[in-house]
């Protein structure tokens, strides 16, 4: 099968001259759960970026849906994103407006009807449990509930790949547990998700594919496919 | 299409409500920019109303022409039969000596003056009504006229029209000026004011932009913003000069009385009204396009 991500000898410096990642490559197949894993610095979070067109490789090609993101212009970023949720251990939500317009936003962005947006919006709440706090400021939320109104505003226009960059970083376990959960039910319906983490016990419950950078480069601890 | 129509609508109620949810900011900034308006629209208006009481007084251009007092009855009658056979002209009327002084006569001020006269001083006299208000036309009459024998003067009420007029075409330069250059204020105060915005909305902008916003959807609501900065500084200024020239009627009435004239100062036409409004709502989005294209670059997800 096609992969639906792929890196080929992808490295990028930063400018200042740091090289987050040097000569990566690997394939990522439709509807894999992918943990990528290393210490803070491996380049996780570059990896991630470089999918999303936030960053620019420095060299090699990064592929998504047979697209190359590096050469990709800048006009053309937009619908590449429309395809991806992302979730930020930063959460990056809005605190002028309420829960339900936080994921009203990308079905306004993408030009849903107002009422089947609504009903979608809604669909997305109940599923990360936090449809009884539409009307809340997110302010008002747990850290925990801003990471599921996090995940709700990702998923909310169906992308084919979920990517999360140290969702739980900053919740305590049994948090932590909660969202992982609802990470591994979206996986469960086929999205293609790519998690940057390094709590290792979740991996070891989980057991996903594993892709560990070290300084960079693919270790040798990474898997080719998820544990049986 | 109807994405794109449904994502314009939602852009003017977003104008809407960021124009509401800072209503001081709101108010000052529409302001600054009516005040700016205000100002050449006033010199404009007073200019159009000159011009318009200018033109009614001289809308018969005059050019009298006064006989020699020696002059026979016969070269009187000579010169009014070439003076209808000139063309370029409209009418043309006699005025004997004798009507001359009986009209002086009853003028206030002057009766107790002619009185004392023995005998009458007036000579006969025809008045010329030009068909056309061309300076040629009437310098070249005039020019025949002093020509014609036994006339010892011709005067041409066109002199002071065209020296008004020439005072009117430096005003009308002058507002072009102010013009300018408040518009360019007023391009700089959209400029700064949605500068303000886009900074007091990064957070909003950068999360669009991660969630796949092209950028014409972000840039869209900052062109409304400012467009409506200039739809609504433009009616203030509009409301503005109204309401100054509904309290200088009340002063011109009472002038105008004492000159036994219904003079008034007219306000704008309408098409002037909506051509300034639409003129600037485009400086408006002049700046906000300015301004976003210089601002919205440097805001990128990290």
């Amino acid at each position: 099968m096609q992969p639906i991500i792929s890196f080929s000898h992808v490295s990028k410096r930063y400018p200042g001259g740091f090289e987050a990642l040097h000569e990566v490559s690997l394939d990522i197949a439709p509807g894999q759960m992918v943990f990528i894993t290393g210490h803070s610095g491996a380049g996780k979070s570059t990896m991630l970026k470089l999918i999303a067109g936030i960053e620019r490789a420095t060299s090699g090609m990064v592929l998504v849906n047979g697209q190359n993101v590096s050469a990709m212009k800048p006009a053309a970023i937009p619908y590449l994103r429309r395809n991806l949720g992302l979730v930020f251990q930063d959460q990056k939500l809005l605190y002028d407006r309420s829960v339900f317009d936080n994921v009203m936003l990308p079905l306004l962005v993408t030009g849903q009807p107002h009422r089947e947006a609504a009903r979608r919006a809604r669909a997305a709440l109940d599923k990360v449990g936090l449809l009884d706090r539409e009307k809340a400021n997110p302010i008002a939320l747990s850290g925990g509930e801003q990471q599921r109104l996090c995940i709700a505003r990702a998923v909310v226009n169906r992308p084919s790949i979920l990517i999360a960059d140290e969702p739980t970083a900053s919740l305590d376990v049994d948090y932590a547990r909660t969202i992982m959960e609802m990470f591994l039910s979206f996986h469960q319906v086929g999205v293609t998700l790519l998690v940057a983490t390094h709590d290792q016990g979740t991996i070891e419950r989980m057991q996903p594919r594993r892709v560990a950078l070290d300084h960079g480069k693919l270790s040798p601890d990474s898997t080719a496919e998820a544990s049986p | 299409m109807k994405a794109w129509l449904r994502h314009h609508r939602q852009s003017l109620v977003q104008t809407a409500a960021r124009l509401a949810g800072a209503p001081f900011s709101s108010l000052l900034s529409v302001l600054v920019i009516g005040i700016a308006l205000a100002l050449p629209l006033g010199g404009y208006s007073l200019l159009v109303n000159m011009q318009g009481y200018v033109e009614g007084l001289a809308a018969d251009p005059e050019i009298s022409v006064f006989m020699s007092s020696e002059a026979s009855k016969s070269d009187v009658a000579e010169v009014g039969r070439r003076l209808k056979e000139l063309g370029g002209i409209k009418s043309l009327r006699f005025v004997p000596r004798d009507v001359a002084l009986a009209g002086l006569k009853k003028t206030p001020g002057f009766a107790d003056a002619v009185a004392t006269l023995k005998n009458n001083p007036l000579p006969d006299a025809y008045i010329v009504a030009l068909a056309s208000r061309d300076p040629d036309l009437a310098a070249r009459i005039e020019e025949t006229l002093r020509a014609l024998p036994r006339v010892t003067h011709v005067q041409s009420d066109m002199g002071w029209v065209q020296r008004v007029e020439a005072w009117l075409r430096v005003g009308r330069t002058g507002v072009m000026l102010l013009a300018a250059m408040l518009s360019f204020a007023l391009v700089a105060a959209t400029f700064n004011t949605i500068r303000l915005q886009i900074l007091t909305q990064r957070s909003e902008i950068e999360v669009a932009k991660l969630i796949g916003a092209t950028d014409s959807f972000i840039c869209r609501p900052f062109f409304y913003f400012g467009a409506a900065l200039g739809v609504l500084g433009g009616s203030a200024a509009l409301a503005m000069v109204w309401g100054a020239f509904a309290l200088l009627n009340l002063d011109v009435a009472k002038l105008a009385s004492l000159y036994t004239s219904d003079f008034r100062l007219r306000f704008l036409e309408a098409a002037d009204a909506v051509s300034l409004v639409a003129f600037s709502a485009v400086l408006g989005w002049l700046g906000a396009f300015l301004s976003v294209s210089r601002h919205l670059a440097q805001i990128e997800p990290r």
